[in-house]
């Protein structure tokens, strides 16, 4: 406990944090290790560079898309605070605490986990997914088990089961209501360990 | 293991013999009356199977009986019924033949009963739901059942010391105990049958029916050193004694699965080299799966594990490796067997029931009984839960819980295992086969009468029989992706982590050693996408039946009439189809009383042009080979192209890879026609009784024919040909649109299409239509060089019509559709514009949806392939 309390005593701000993002002290201390291992410059910020060097999320095909939903837009580096608000969008929804309607919407909710998911489709941030963009996708995980048609024939599916409005491309709007039934809480969460 | 004494033959046997004994005389004074005999009755020579067959046949009886009242089937569980049945079929032997001939003999059972249930139950698990839910699973297989078994084990022990149950019982404690393992064991037979008809969400369900079927080890190897710590006595027992216990758990539960998985591995390999005998698959199958059984059972391994984890490990790759008629074979072949096991136990054990040799009544034993396994599984079940919700992302509320503690059912199993005690070694057997009896009737018939009513009244969360869409499918395969990623920058090992590191093993290994090539190279995702394009086809063409063969033509048709007064947008009327599929089955011709010359002369104009359907078809037969090849793949291609669905053939993904489009063109095609089609019905307000004239439905599998009518043609048509031309002869055509295997390779080809499309407009409809195709043309780039068209060529109608049996009235129905209709193997010419195709502009993606050509022509088409070929 006295380690985790020293760790702590070094996160500026670590109340605020563990408030906002709903992660107990041992998350923090623990995501604050895994922060510094990454960190190997001991810079306090994380490049993609660090994020590379993680082997297994080379071979992940979406792997470059999380990493770059990390850094915000014009951004560089991402701090501890950063960090550990993005990881708090896999947190499994707490149904113990009583909804605040006053309260902001917390970052593990349904949108923002969808709204995650969605920025990674969406990757020059029009609010749209564009066939280009899902055929991206596509690619990148189907790899080379398919042919150019294929995927092409898959997203046009995709598109026009999802496309509402008919201009072609999947809005958040599109995307959320394609995936009304899918329950997000389960499928967008990772369970951190306590 | 220790509990399957009765060796199969025997118990497969016994319940005939018996019988004979009654019928037999007469049959002897027949066969041995002298002389020769025209006819001899043979009941000793047939009478095992014919005993079995019959059986078969009474539970299946039975079956279709109880589903005649569609209310009182919601009520009352099969399973009920079946056992009700049972008694009362019981009670009839009794009181002919004052003795209980049948019984659940514990050797069919065990050899041929459940492995069908098991083998079917494996087979068809749910593996991403099991394996996620596989630390629960385990907790409540294991923990739980050793849990349930000792403290029933106990306390029954315990309540005997203190008198409430009979002296006349004459059991210690370790007789006590090995009743409790038997009786505490989960059943998967009942559990199945009892929750398949609640409809739990599926959470719920596969942790109830994983533990039932994994809690087998458990059962086995508790009966196993029981059984022995009875024989020897309980004083003998050492303290090694219980440590080889454990061991044996151990290579118990690690070898059954271990045998399970070797024979996965084995079938999933063996199947990568049915490609010529496509008929055997589904046999394969079968062996495999029950020899993992029989082998299992051989090591007195638990053969219930081997087998689940044998279905489980091979399905994914004996799924891709087989044919889709094997596929299609062996789901139902399994789910008839296991539906007729299921039925067979449940009577049997009805009849077994009402037999008076067995019934040593102690009311204290059975309530005690009753009240312990219920209280101790809910004791048990919230323990565990509560320590599994530490560990689990999706705790389990207190309803999932109270489902849990209820489902608890007890079954056929536990019955089995009872009646193969030794009456010499364990004196109370009687007692114990009569509370087992009660038990597993209570747990069936109370709780699985009650547990219905307990879910609604819950709230327990349903499971929603809804399959995934392409969007959802491709979402959650990111979503993975997705957790996986940020398990390995948080440093967690969790389980998406390990997950991904199996799925990198299967890819790279076990699906290279197990699947075919032509399948490796397949991706999943792109199967899944087929599965969703024919099961839309399907159930779009179920519609279509429903809508052809009922009087007023009321269905969707009807709706979109009146929505869509004006279809100018194509997307609009995918949106208002849900999937967006659309097949033009329910489109009918709307043009009223054409001359019956007119018919004539163009049923005998197609019926010159077209194949002859089926012929060669139907009389091909061959023992060894279902019309592979060719034939099917021929068929298959029809039948969607006729669709207009999306299906793709198993040609187009396996021979020409570049060929895709064409049914994506395709399918595309075909929806703003019908679309089209039916608004001008609407307007037009003729139409409608020729619906009826369109047979109806039949087998999903048989392809489509159409129906040929021939329309007034009117000059004034013709202009508006040009209108739905453009598609087929855009200025820049898309490679898809080069390669529809019409074409041929010969541009000149769309004519009758274009033509199609328009003269099934009725006349008064030209300007609809016109404004329709021109809004959406407006998009497109301006139409190419119109087509001649072809004077003799008449509209078609997509309808589904019996292959054979058309009607001959005022319509001609003509199907056109042959297996042979295609050339045998013209591969369609290289996709010349691929690089045009690959990225079409919205604009060309809609005019595609216009040019489809209409259900009726490529038929036509293709059939005038030969000849220019």
């Amino acid at each position: 406990m006295g380690s985790t309390n020293s760790t702590l005593s070094k996160i500026p701000n670590v109340e605020e944090l563990m408030q906002e993002t709903g992660f107990t002290p041992a998350h923090i201390v623990r995501l604050y290790d895994r922060f510094e291992a990454l960190d190997k410059e001991k810079t306090g910020h994380l490049r993609p560079q660090d994020f590379g060097a993680i082997n297994r999320l080379a071979m992940n095909p979406i792997g470059d898309r999380i990493i770059g939903a990390f850094f915000s837009p014009g951004q560089e580096t991402v701090d501890f605070h950063s960090f550990v608000r993005i990881l708090a969008h896999f947190r499994p929804a707490d149904k113990k605490r009583p909804k605040d309607p006053s309260m902001p919407e917390p970052v593990n909710s349904r949108t923002s986990k969808l709204k995650f998911a969605f920025q990674l489709y969406d990757q020059d941030k029009d609010g749209k997914i564009s066939r280009a963009e899902l055929l991206q996708v596509l690619r990148s995980m189907l790899e080379m088990q398919v042919t150019e048609e294929q995927l092409e024939s898959i997203a046009d599916r995709t598109i026009q089961e999802a496309d509402l409005d008919k201009d072609d491309a999947i809005s958040f709007e599109e995307f959320r209501k394609s995936l009304e039934k899918v329950n997000i809480d389960h499928k967008m969460s990772i369970r951190f360990l306590r | 293991p220790l509990r399957r004494y009765a060796s199969p033959g025997i118990a497969l046997a016994r319940s005939a013999e018996e019988p004979s004994a009654t019928t037999e005389d007469g049959g002897e004074s027949h066969r041995h009356g002298g002389g020769f005999q025209m006819v001899q009755w043979e009941w000793s020579y047939v009478q095992t199977p014919y005993i079995i067959a019959i059986w078969i046949l009474v539970a299946s009886v039975a079956k279709i009986l109880f589903h005649f009242s569609q209310r009182f089937t919601t009520v009352v569980p099969e399973s009920c019924m079946l056992i009700l049945l049972g008694l009362v079929l019981g009670g009839i032997v009794l009181l002919t033949s004052k003795k209980q001939l049948y019984q659940l003999e514990p050797g069919l059972f065990f050899l041929f009963l459940l492995p069908t249930i098991v083998g079917d139950a494996g087979y068809f698990m749910p593996a991403r739901l099991f394996f996620d839910n596989l630390g629960a699973i385990l907790l409540y297989a294991v923990v739980g059942t050793l849990w349930n078994a000792f403290c029933t084990g106990f306390c029954l022990y315990g309540v005997k010391l203190l008198g409430v149950i009979d002296q006349k019982v004459q059991a210690g404690l370790m007789e006590f105990l090995l009743f409790g393992a038997l009786i505490s064991a989960v059943d998967p037979v009942a559990v199945l049958a009892v929750f398949e008809e609640v409809h739990v969400n599926e959470t719920l369900f596969i942790i109830v029916f994983g533990e039932s079927l994994l809690n087998d080890a458990v059962t086995v190897v508790l009966y196993k050193v029981y059984m022995s710590f009875v024989e020897v006595g309980p004083e003998n027992v050492q303290t090694a004694d219980y440590f080889k216990g454990v061991a044996s758990f151990l290579i118990v539960s690690i070898g059954g699965t271990m045998v399970g998985l070797i024979f996965a591995a084995l079938l999933a390999f063996i199947t990568r080299f049915t490609k010529k005998v496509r008929i055997i698959e589904p046999l394969l199958v079968f062996l495999m799966v029950y020899l993992a059984y029989l082998t299992a059972e051989l090591f007195s391994l638990s053969a219930i594990l081997s087998m689940t984890f044998c279905g489980i490990g091979c399905n994914k790759y004996v799924e891709a490796n087989i044919s889709q008629k094997s596929r299609t074979t062996v789901k139902y072949t399994m789910k008839t067997l296991a539906s007729i096991a299921e039925t067979i136990i449940f009577i049997f054990l009805g009849i077994s029931a009402v037999d008076k040799s067995k019934w040593a009544w102690d009311t204290g034993l059975i309530s005690c009984t009753l009240i312990f396994i219920f209280v101790f599984r809910a004791l048990g079940v919230v323990m565990q839960t509560w320590v599994l919700n530490w560990f689990r992302l999706v705790p389990l509320d207190k309803i999932d819980q109270v489902v849990m503690s209820y489902g608890g059912l007890r079954g056929a199993v536990a019955f089995a295992l009872v009646v193969l005690l030794d009456a010499e070694r364990v004196p109370a057997k009687d007692y114990f086969v009569a509370t087992t009896i009660i038990v597993v009737f209570f747990t069936v018939m109370f709780q699985g009468l009650t547990i219905k009513p307990l879910v609604n009244w819950l709230k327990v969360p349903r499971a929603t029989n809804r399959k995934p869409t392409i969007n959802e499918e491709i979402h959650e395969r990111a979503f993975d992706h997705c957790l996986t990623a940020v398990e390995d920058i948080a440093g967690l090992n969790g389980y998406h982590h390990w997950r991904d590191k199996w799925e990198q093993f299967d890819k790279n290994y076990l699906s290279k050693l197990l699947l075919r090539k032509s399948v490796y190279r397949k991706s999943e995702l792109w199967e899944v996408y087929q599965k969703i394009n024919i099961r839309d086809a399907i159930s779009v063409i179920d519609q279509g039946g429903n809508v052809l063969t009922s009087a007023r033509l009321s269905l969707p048709s009807m709706a979109s009439r009146a929505s869509f007064p004006e279809v100018t947008n194509v997307t609009n009327y995918l949106r208002e189809n849900g999937s967006g599929v659309c097949l033009d089955l329910q489109v009918i011709d709307n043009v009223p009383g054409a001359k019956v010359e007119e018919e004539s002369e163009t049923h005998h104009f197609l019926a010159g042009n077209l194949y002859k359907p089926r012929r060669r078809y139907q009389s091909h037969y061959s023992r060894h080979f279902m019309t592979v090849g060719d034939h099917e793949r021929q068929d298959r291609e029809i039948f969607q192209r006729n669709m207009k669905s999306r299906m793709e053939t198993f040609k187009t993904t396996r021979h020409k890879r570049h060929s895709h489009k064409k049914d994506r063109s395709q399918k595309k095609a075909g929806i703003p026609k019908r679309n089209d089609w039916i608004s001008c019905g609407g307007a037009s307000g003729v139409e409608d009784e020729k619906g009826e004239h369109l047979e109806p439905e039949k087998e999903e599998d048989v392809g489509i024919t159409f129906v040929a009518r021939k329309v007034p043609d009117t000059p004034k048509e013709r202009p508006k040909s040009g209108v739905s031309e453009p598609s087929m002869a855009p200025p820049s055509p898309t490679c898809s649109e080069r390669n529809l295997p019409w074409k041929g390779g010969i541009g000149t080809l769309p004519v009758c299409v274009s033509m199609e499309a328009t003269k099934i407009i009725p006349i008064d409809l030209q300007q609809a239509w016109n404004q329709s195709i021109s809004s959406l043309e407006s998009l497109a780039s301006p139409p190419g060089p119109v087509e001649p068209l072809h004077p003799a060529s008449a509209p078609l109608q997509a309808g589904r019509a019996e292959e054979g049996a058309l009607s001959d009235q005022e319509q001609e129905l003509q199907p056109l559709m042959s297996s042979s209709v295609r050339p045998p193997g013209p591969p369609p010419p290289p996709p010349l514009a691929q690089g045009l195709g690959r990225r079409r502009n919205p604009c060309v993606y809609l005019r595609s949806l216009v040019t489809a050509p209409p259900p009726g022509s490529e038929p036509l088409a293709r059939s005038r392939g030969p000849t220019q070929l």
